[in-house]
């Protein structure tokens, strides 16, 4: 039988999953963009799961607005890249410093 | 016209002539500005003596009238009113009068000054300062003329504002004046904190109940409350009427014209102080502490500054030490409880030292503005009417008998020798000395001026500014405008002592202004041995003035006339007095080093340790430099690298869920 806690474990180790990514990956952007999404459906996993738990709709009705944000942002960001790219020719993370102090 | 439109007419006349001569120089030109001044003041004159001779003949009371409320503040009323006594209506007199004539005298001795409409302004300024200042029922009003009158002092004395030594004087003068306003000041929020008024007869009404009171002063001792308003009201006196030790500008405000040295530094703004102290008698009567402290400053600056002007060399200086001196008498007088004497001899006093303040002023420009004695003399052939008219003035200055001098002086003598006061013995000794004295340096200043062989010669085309001894035209007489108002002003320094000893000294005028304690009234004593100004006069014959008078004059006429080498003598035997007196006793020096370089050290150390030192470098550069000591710190952390950010950011969530987590109410 499928248990709430089932549900948010799951939430969990997607969001650690994510975040080990962001921390991992030294090389792609994209590949932290996709992270970023990742920990995205991580929350929206546990507001659904917590919705059918609790019976109350206002859970997945989040996740709709998150998923619109999430593709409008996913846009923008690969829209940031590409001018990323044709500045820098490059999108190695290593090189992306100029925040240093 | 009403009373009150008549007081207000007296002082702002002078103002608009001010305003007139100076705001619209250009539209007015040069006549136009003697023209609106000599008008205003004259005007004024004549409404004072008016009022003067209302009051003589009875029909017109004391009139105390408050013009205009300035606003309320906590119950106190700060008011324009109009005090007009007796005392007021002299005073009034004498200044307007003593204006006029220095008003005439200007249009002769400016003619040539490319300022001459803003002398006018100036003086006419002054007088309406003045006449604020003597006419004044409040205690706010009195400082406010006193202040007025000490920038018009300001202003005047670096007329010549391009002379390096009149920049220095008016500074000086400006400075050590504010010592001593500090001083009154104090004294005046020291009346409005005890009386709760600043209304004269509402305070003067009330001093006598005050007289167990005290209060206690830095240092912790307890003072007589109306010992302390006196004292520190007498500090104000001390600085505007120059008694030592803050006499030290008046002889530095030779620098200024001539007309402003009779007018400003010897017939009125000077002897606002002696004024003041007079008004305030009612408060001053109930301290003997503060009167034996009058009295031994006045006693130390009569004889003291007396001793200096027999060395001086400058015609205007050594006129200018005699007033420190006769300065130092009236303030005697009121040590002495002798208020009435001190106004007398203010009055006569204001007459004969404008007298030769302005013949001073005649020979310095037959001089071509030499002011040095040793380049002068025998100028009696050259201008007789300054001659005659400087003779009467210094016969009426050493008090010869029937002269208006001896009347005002020899009073204030017989009343200090009456005196009980705590110090009045040293100041008997001070003011009989001074006679010999003041004989001395007044017949070396007439001798040296008028008198003997002629230290100059004339010598054409020495051009503009010739060397000392040297003129380009030989000296003559000056025009009538000059000469006018010294004949005008001889007058009453041979008449009005005679004339006016009887009704101000021992008939009771100055009775509703003067208050006097029975067991003070020295001048009630003096009054039973009175039998008219005839009698005293005949019988100075008997005393020891008179003879010390006749003594000092044949001792200068020897020394000035005849043997000039002894006074070389003197000066060669007695080096250590001679250096003292002709460095007046090092005040200056003394000043100099202490207070001048004092502040300036002061001053020095707080730029370089306080300002430059802490604020500069401790507060504001130390603000910075800890900001970039931190931000040093602080920019390691930042890699530029976004999963650093990224790292911080869950290292900061967990921390603040776990806080969250443990810390939130109900678990």
């Amino acid at each position: 039988m499928l248990t709430l806690a089932h549900f948010l474990t799951l939430g969990a180790i997607l969001f650690s999953l994510s975040v080990a990514g962001i921390f991992i990956n030294r090389k792609n952007v994209i590949i932290l963009l996709m992270c970023i999404e990742l920990m995205l459906l991580a929350v929206n996993m546990n507001f659904v799961a917590f919705s059918r738990f609790l019976g109350n709709l206002d859970g997945q009705l989040f996740v709709f607005f998150i998923l619109t944000v999430a593709a409008a942002e996913a846009a923008i960001g690969l829209a940031i890249l590409v001018v990323l790219f044709r500045n820098r020719q490059t999108i190695n993370i290593a090189e992306l410093d100029d925040l240093k102090g | 016209m009403s009373l009150q439109t008549t007081l207000l007419l007296i002082p702002l006349l002078p103002l608009a002539g001010a305003v007139l001569a100076g705001l619209f120089r250009h539209q007015v030109g040069r006549a136009g500005s003697h023209i609106v001044t000599i008008l205003g003041v004259g005007l004024s004159f004549a409404l004072s003596a008016w009022i003067l001779s209302q009051q003589i003949s009875g029909q017109l009371d004391t009139v105390n009238i408050s013009i205009y409320t300035w606003m309320v503040a906590d119950g106190i009323r700060f008011q324009i009113g109009f005090l007009v006594d007796h005392l007021t209506s002299l005073m009034m007199c004498v200044v307007t009068f003593v204006s006029l004539m220095v008003h005439i005298y200007t249009i002769g001795y400016m003619r040539e000054d490319p300022g001459y409409q803003r002398f006018f302004s100036y003086i006419a300024l002054f007088t309406f300062a003045m006449l604020m200042l003597v006419m004044s029922n409040n205690f706010l009003q009195l400082f406010f003329g006193w202040e007025a009158v000490g920038l018009v002092s300001y202003l005047l004395i670096g007329f010549w504002f391009k002379k390096e030594s009149a920049i220095a004087a008016n500074l000086k003068a400006f400075l050590v004046n504010r010592v001593g306003d500090f001083g009154f000041l104090l004294g005046i929020a020291a009346v409005l904190m005890t009386f709760g008024t600043l209304d004269y007869a509402e305070v003067f009404s009330q001093a006598g109940t005050m007289v167990d009171q005290t209060i206690s002063i830095p240092g912790g001792m307890e003072w007589n409350i109306l010992t302390f308003i006196s004292v520190c009201l007498f500090i104000g006196a001390m600085g505007k009427s120059a008694q030592a030790p803050l006499h030290v500008w008046l002889p530095d405000s030779m620098e200024g014209p001539t007309p402003i040295s009779a007018l400003i530094h010897a017939a009125t703004m000077v002897t606002a102080g002696i004024f003041m102290v007079a008004r305030m008698s009612p408060i001053f009567e109930f301290s003997d502490a503060a009167l034996s402290f009058v009295m031994l400053v006045g006693a130390f600056t009569a004889l003291s500054m007396g001793l200096i002007g027999i060395v001086q060399n400058d015609v205007k200086r050594v006129i200018a030490y005699s007033t420190l001196s006769q300065l130092g008498y009236m303030t005697v007088a009121l040590g002495a409880s002798a208020y009435s004497a001190a106004i007398f001899h203010l009055m006569t006093h204001a007459f004969f030292k404008a007298l030769l303040f302005l013949g001073a002023g005649s020979v310095i420009i037959a001089m071509h503005h030499q002011q040095d004695m040793r380049y002068m003399g025998g100028l009696r052939k050259y201008m007789p009417v300054t001659w005659i008219t400087a003779w009467i003035g210094t016969l009426a200055l050493i008090g010869f008998p029937f002269f208006a001098g001896f009347y005002s002086k020899d009073a204030i003598i017989e009343a200090v020798a009456d005196s009980h006061r705590w110090g009045s013995g040293v100041a008997y000794f001070a003011v009989v000395a001074g006679v010999l004295i003041t004989a001395i340096y007044s017949f070396r200043l007439l001798y040296l001026t008028f008198h003997g062989k002629e230290r100059f010669e004339v010598v054409a085309d020495v051009g503009d500014h010739p060397p000392d001894g040297q003129l380009a035209h030989a000296p003559k007489e000056s025009p009538w405008v000059i000469t006018l108002p010294l004949i005008l002003l001889a007058i009453p320094s041979i008449f009005i002592g005679w004339y006016t000893i009887e009704p101000v000294l021992f008939g009771g005028w100055l009775d509703d202004s003067i208050m006097v304690l029975e067991k003070n009234n020295v001048l009630a004593e003096l009054g039973e041995n009175f039998h008219g100004a005839t009698a005293m006069a005949t019988h100075a014959l008997y005393t020891l003035p008179f003879w010390l008078m006749i003594a000092g004059f044949a001792l200068s006429t020897l020394i000035y006339m005849f043997r000039p080498a002894i006074a070389d003598n003197i000066r060669k035997r007695m080096p250590f007095i001679y250096r003292l007196l002709e460095n007046k006793y090092y005040f200056d020096e003394f000043y100099q080093k202490v207070f001048a370089s004092g502040s300036v050290r002061l001053g020095r150390n707080l730029w370089h340790k306080a300002d430059a030192g802490f604020i500069d470098d401790g507060l504001v550069n130390g603000a910075a430099r800890v900001v970039e000591w931190f931000a040093a710190r602080v920019r390691r952390w930042q890699s530029g690298f976004l999963y650093d950010y990224a790292f911080a950011m869950i290292i900061g969530l967990i921390g603040i869920l776990a806080v969250w987590v443990t810390m939130a109410p109900g678990r």
